[in-house]
């Protein structure tokens, strides 16, 4: 069976039992960290789950030296978990310590935090590769990530896992949302600011242990960060954001296993990265919302309308245009020749724009506290924001001061 | 009300009759590292009634509102609301931060953030149902924001921000309002949006404290004042307490004499 056969059977779960059971632990496991990760990214700490997760390296390693030294052969998946999820707590524990007791800043902590566990890690992974029974550990394997040989208690334990760190996130959206957006307010509402943001690091500490196996500890800050980076891009909600984060994480995670099954050779955290970094892509990329293709059309389509409403004006005023942008956009309009002299509709469309611009002056002055001078983006026809009486009345106090100045014309 | 009154030794108040007063703060001392940034202030806020928070800039006005509300940690002191300790009043008061405490690009819509002023009463886990969406709404009509309802935070004039977070306040349903320098920064038609909500609240019997910057506009706005810096110099009603020799010993030499007589004092 070629890669190709290979990878479309395994992503409809049809290239045997424990593949499948794989693919779908790896996608519980990116869901829970695509919807724990949008908090932390909305709470601008990203870095602090690096620190969790360098950290949990000298746990894998003293949980196997102990797990051996009672003589287990070391590498049974609940006790690394436990050994990581305990060492990489201290780690966490040790950034908030310094950040709060000592003048230093949280970056500094990170990094100190992060080098001083991950070095502790490596000398006991050395070590263990003397030990006589650490030769077949494969615990380098926690670094990058691996899914060849796992076992299917170790996948249903990662799937149930990520299942209930998900449900986790979403009891705790509401206040975890409160605490990301404005900390402060929320201490007033009753919320335990400092225990939401532990349990929000809780929930980065659980997703960082239970994905060692799969993506490995180097690389599941990018599981945590990516996905919700790339919903940023589709909604201005964070309900949905948080949706869309474990929509991508999820689909990262399930896509990225199964193609490191398909080619034993693939490691699987990198490559569950790298998909999740094509979700990204896309939707910096072609999101209608806040997509670079989008933004660029809009703000083209805007200077645009800004063109042809200057010169419709310079039009009504009668006086000439340089700008070449300007000239195209109302030569192709149809509202000047080539010469540059307007047309009858060109007349008729400039003489509206000038009394369009009249109006919005006169309402300004009229209604200086009514919300559609608020949301008046200067080019937006005042028929399309007011209602019809507002008009009616605009056009009346236009119209008494026309007749007050000709008044005034005519006396002097 | 000042007869009940009663300067004791070291300018603790002993205010007998206000013992359910909406705040009542005995020396509270905040500090940033081990310098003061409040030091052992008291105040005592009368029900119903408006006050403005006075003082130089780093003179400690928004640290003594946090601290009374425990948003940053006391050193000592001792704060009541309405008799009791904050955390068993809290649903009584509300909070509206400065503007720029947060980050406006958050993914976010005017009414998403006015809805956070109802998770209190929501609950955990409990979905939101159109009543809440109504209440939400009735809250930004009465600051002028109806029609931005579904507007991104990020796209709204700070003037604009401002009144959300007055909105988002107003949700609670709260007696009492503590304000951080609301009028900062706004425009006129903010300022008097916001005037407006805040004497409405004060003619339906509610009690609200304001961080206030504009020495020109406090007689207009508000009936009491607390003037502060660092320590507090002097706290009553507007026509007896907000003299220029007040405000010269608050500012010391920060306020020029002829800033002062502009303000046509007693």
């Amino acid at each position: 069976m070629g890669f190709v056969d290979y990878f479309i059977s395994a992503l409809f779960l049809q290239a045997g039992y424990n593949s499948a059971l794989v693919a779908i632990g790896a996608g519980l496991l990116g869901l829970s960290a695509g919807s724990a990760g949008a908090f932390i990214f909305l709470r601008k700490r990203a870095l602090v789950s690096d620190a969790i997760s360098h950290a949990t390296l000298p746990g894998v390693g003293l949980a196997f030296i102990i797990m051996v030294a009672f003589g287990s052969d070391g590498r049974w998946l609940p006790g690394l978990i436990l050994g990581s999820a305990i060492s990489s707590a201290i780690g966490l524990l040790m950034v908030e310590w310094i950040t709060r007791k000592t003048r230093l800043t949280e970056d500094a902590a990170i990094g100190a935090v992060l080098s001083v566990f991950f070095g502790f890690g490596i000398v006991l992974l050395t070590v263990i590769q003397t030990m006589s029974s650490g030769r077949q550990a494969g615990l380098e394997n926690f670094l990058l990530g691996s899914t060849a040989g796992m076992l299917i208690s170790e996948a249903t334990t990662i799937a149930i896992a990520g299942a209930l760190a998900a449900a986790f996130v979403f009891l705790l959206r509401r206040p975890m949302t409160l605490v990301a957006f404005d900390p402060e307010y929320a201490a007033t509402t009753g919320v335990n600011v400092r225990n939401i943001d532990l349990a929000m690091m809780g929930l980065a500490l659980i997703v960082t242990v239970i994905g060692l196996k799969i993506v490995g500890l180097i690389l599941i800050v990018a599981l945590l960060i990516i996905p919700p980076v790339a919903a940023r891009f589709w909604t201005n909600q964070v309900g949905k954001m948080i949706g869309i984060a474990a929509v991508i994480g999820g689909l990262s995670g399930y896509i990225g296993a199964v193609l490191s099954a398909a080619e034993a050779s693939l490691p699987t955290g990198p490559i569950i990265v790298l998909v999740a970094f094509g979700f990204f892509l896309i939707s910096a990329l072609f999101s209608p919302l806040r997509g670079g293709l989008a933004s660029a059309l809009r703000h083209q389509r805007f200077q645009r309308r800004v063109h042809r409403r200057q010169g419709l004006l310079s039009l009504a005023r009668r006086e000439p245009i340089y700008d070449g942008l300007t000239i195209r956009i109302l030569r192709r309009a149809g509202m000047i020749r080539a010469d540059g002299v307007a047309t009858a509709r060109g007349r008729i469309a400039a003489e509206k724009a000038a009394h369009d611009e009249a109006r919005w002056a006169m309402a300004r002055r009229m209604l200086p506290d009514d919300s559609a001078i608020e949301r008046y983006d200067g080019l937006t026809p005042i028929e399309r924001m007011m209602t019809p009486d507002q008009i009616a009345e605009i056009d009346r106090m236009i119209l008494s001061a026309q007749n007050a100045q000709a008044q005034q014309g005519a006396t002097t | 009300m000042s007869s009940a009154k009663l300067v004791a030794e070291s300018g603790k108040i002993l205010d007998v009759a206000a013992k359910d007063a909406p705040l009542t703060v005995r020396g509270l001392t905040v500090s940033y590292g081990n310098k003061p940034a409040v030091f052992s202030v008291d105040a005592s806020i009368p029900a119903g009634s408006m006050t403005a928070i006075i003082g130089p800039n780093g003179a400690g006005k928004s640290t003594f509102l946090k601290g009374t509300l425990g948003v940053v940690p006391r050193l000592s002191g001792e704060v009541r609301i309405f008799g009791k300790l904050f955390e068993d009043a809290r649903d009584r008061v509300a909070y509206v931060p400065q503007r720029a405490s947060v980050d406006w690009d958050f993914p976010a819509r005017v009414i998403d953030v006015v809805l956070m002023g109802l998770y209190g009463s929501v609950g955990l886990f409990r979905l939101w149902r159109a009543r809440h969406r109504a209440q939400a709404m009735d809250c930004l009509k009465r600051v002028g924001m109806a029609d931005f309802a579904d507007r991104q935070i990020g796209q709204l004039s700070g003037g604009q921000q401002q009144r959300v977070f007055l909105a988002r306040a107003l949700a609670q349903n709260a007696e009492f309002y503590l304000l951080d320098e609301p009028f900062a920064g706004v425009d006129a038609a903010t300022e008097r949006a916001i005037v407006s909500v805040l004497k409405e609240l004060k003619a339906e019997g509610r009690t609200v404290v304001c961080v206030h910057h504009d020495l020109s506009t406090v007689a207009e706005y508000f009936d009491r004042v607390l003037l502060i810096n660092v320590r507090r110099i002097a706290e009553g009603p507007v026509d007896t307490t907000f003299t220029a020799e007040n405000l010269q010993e608050t500012y010391g030499g920060r306020l020029a004499a002829t800033h002062i007589d502009e303000l046509h004092l007693a």
